[in-house]
């Protein structure tokens, strides 16, 4: 219980230094567990990590990835990161920013990754995550497309397939469909 | 505040039950419980409770808690009623459609309840100052999203100080009830920091959202609910361009987010058990009239027949007939190093300790022996080991005393992540700490800023 006696007390004390303490900033547990995610990364060759809003923003950063080897070697994607404050209760929010043809993502950027929805734990974390994209571009999927297009043409005609990725990464059209130069 | 010699006259007859818990002593109150006739007064006079929330559950319980004698009621939702409401939201009328929930809540129940005053704050719960918060005795919950209440929690268990000893210092303790309703079942939950879990020591109890593959929701959709997140999620894009070609604002995500979320019909009934039996928590808290439950209330009510819930004391009712209803309590138990409400590690530093200096007394501190750390504190990233870009930007930092890094504060909490020894083998840890500094007072801070 509370003791009333000892709240009329406390209503006087606080009313005396009426001063009281300087608000802190409130941090989340997800941030701290984010601090400690981004504090413990360890990532592969091909990744680099970059945090537009400054050392004290850990929720917003960009991952690029240039893949050291398959069909899009020689590329650059920049990926954005959005992590709620409900990490790792819920994933991170992961776009690919670089305008890519690939059968796992889609012309807006949306990123069909496992563990990046469904498959999401809290035990796992943005390393996965990292290692997951990286994956993508070894290893394109045409199983679960997200872009069926360029899926069709990976499963169909792989040569096919590899001409046009290079085209895109070139800075070109395939289809109807332009990509910048990423490469 | 007015004193109890000024209070209106008091209405015997209407006060009669609570008097009755209030004024006589039992064998299930609380060790300190001192019942006196003029408990009900002190109540209506000394506490201050906020109310989180005044929607479906929150316009039960500041009725509740309103008819439970609790005169200083503060309420505070950032949301406007919606004609969907009326149906359980019972202080809401049509004419109220597009005005604040927390301010007609609040005109609704003082015009019924005389003697009661409720003050209204329609803004979100972050816009506040964590000052704000301080001046309550309790916080209950009404609320409706897991991001909300670990934000409460965290606030509430942020004025919790421990002693030496890592005991809880009783008269900064904020204790929280917690209220939740989804379809047809509820919870009610006692959170005394520091003393019972908080919200966080558990927040793995929530089931994870179900989502679905992307790619399913793109090529291979199977449900109508595939479609409707197709929409949402894939094509979210053209109704920002349809938005834009009408002329229209407002389509943001979070607003998308409302309309299509997962919407559970909210079933008065449970609203208003929850409720009551939070109210009823809250009373038992602040006047130790009896013990509280300990602590965690799940309820389910299926198929909801006649029934009646004897709850109070410690003895649970269990009503479980046949497709009825069913109240459970569990005893949770407080994780021992949860960040939010743990003591964390006492670390005493001279005003001189670098923070390298620092970073090396976690490795042989023996509650701590941590390798390789990386700080925090408030939102301000100290030192991090990894990765190199915040390597490089926070290696100044390391030469630089922590009393400075810490904005002078005489003491606060820091959060030091790296390799820590758990039973002879090394883990990647995260800790708590609470940092003192010696020879400085409380006050000085102040003294220097006025």
């Amino acid at each position: 219980m509370l003791n009333l006696i000892k709240i009329k007390d406390k209503k006087k004390e606080q009313a005396a230094s009426a001063a009281g303490k300087a608000p802190v900033k409130k941090q989340s547990a997800g941030e701290l567990r984010l601090h400690k995610d981004i504090s413990e990364l360890n990532l592969p060759k091909s990744t680099s990590i970059s945090f537009p809003n400054g050392k004290d923003d850990l929720m917003n950063f960009e991952i690029i990835v240039r893949p050291d080897e398959g069909y899009y070697l020689g590329g650059t994607f920049v990926f954005t990161f959005q992590v709620s404050p409900s990490y790792p209760h819920e994933p991170p929010k992961v776009k690919c920013k670089t305008k890519v043809y690939h059968p796992n993502i889609d012309l807006e950027g949306n990123v069909c990754l496992n563990i990046l929805r469904e498959d999401w734990k809290p035990v796992l974390n943005i390393n996965t995550v990292i290692y997951g994209l990286n994956l993508l571009f070894t290893q394109p999927n045409d199983e679960d497309p997200l872009n069926h297009e360029a899926a069709a043409v990976l499963r169909d005609n792989p040569k096919l397939f590899e001409a046009n990725v290079k085209r895109a990464m070139a800075g070109g059209y395939v289809g109807q469909h332009y990509f910048p130069r990423c490469a | 505040m007015s004193s109890p010699d000024e209070d209106p006259p008091t209405e015997p007859e209407r006060w009669r039950d609570l008097d009755m818990l209030l004024s006589r002593p039992g064998n299930l109150v609380h060790a300190d419980f001192n019942p006196s006739p003029g408990l009900r007064d002190s109540l209506g006079s000394l506490v201050e409770v906020l109310v989180v929330g005044a929607g479906g559950l929150g316009c039960e319980l500041l009725k509740d808690l309103a008819l439970s004698g609790f005169k200083n009621i503060h309420v505070i939702d950032m949301d406007t009623i919606d004609v969907s409401n009326l149906n359980r939201q019972f202080l809401f009328r049509v004419q109220d459609v597009g005005k604040s929930k927390a301010e007609v809540a609040a005109k609704r129940v003082m015009e019924r309840v005389s003697g009661v005053n409720i003050v209204p704050h329609f803004c979100r719960i972050e816009d506040k100052e964590i000052e704000f918060y301080s001046q309550f005795s309790i916080i209950v919950l009404g609320l409706d999203s897991i991001e909300a209440r670990s934000y409460i929690n965290s606030v509430a268990c942020g004025f919790l100080e421990y002693d030496s000893d890592d005991k809880p210092i009783p008269e900064t303790l904020k204790p929280m009830v917690d209220g939740g309703t989804e379809g047809f079942k509820g919870h009610a939950r006692v959170i005394i920091p520091g003393t019972t879990p908080c919200f966080e020591c558990n927040i793995w109890l929530f089931p994870p959202q179900v989502k679905f593959p992307l790619c399913t929701l793109a090529e291979t959709p199977r449900t109508a609910a595939h479609c409707i997140e197709y929409a949402h999620l894939i094509k979210w894009n053209e109704a920002l361009k349809r938005a834009e070609l009408f002329g229209i604002s407002g389509v943001t995500y979070s607003f998308t987010q409302g309309v299509v979320k997962n919407i559970i019909p909210a079933i008065a009934s449970t609203n208003a058990i929850v409720s009551a039996a939070c109210a009823l928590e809250a009373l038992k808290l602040i006047s130790g009239c009896s013990k509280t439950v300990s602590n965690y209330l799940t309820l389910e009510t299926l198929n909801m027949v006649l029934f009646e819930v004897h709850y109070f004391s410690l003895t649970i009712c269990r009503y479980n007939g046949l497709d009825g209803t069913h109240i459970n309590v569990s005893e949770f138990a407080r994780e021992k190093d949860c960040l939010v409400c743990g003591p964390g590690t006492l670390i005493e530093l001279g005003t001189s300790t670098t923070l390298s200096e620092f970073i090396k007394m976690l490795e042989e501190h023996p509650k701590l022996l941590m390798s390789r750390a990386s700080v925090t504190h408030e939102g301000d990233n100290l030192y991090m080991q990894a990765p190199e870009v915040l390597e490089q930007m926070t290696r100044p930092n390391l030469g630089v005393p922590m009393f400075e890094l810490l904005k002078g504060a005489a003491r606060t909490t820091v959060h030091v992540t790296g390799m820590a020894e758990n039973n002879g083998k090394k883990v990647s840890s995260l800790r708590k700490l609470r940092v003192t500094f010696k020879g400085v007072e409380e006050s000085s801070k102040m003294d220097e800023s006025s």
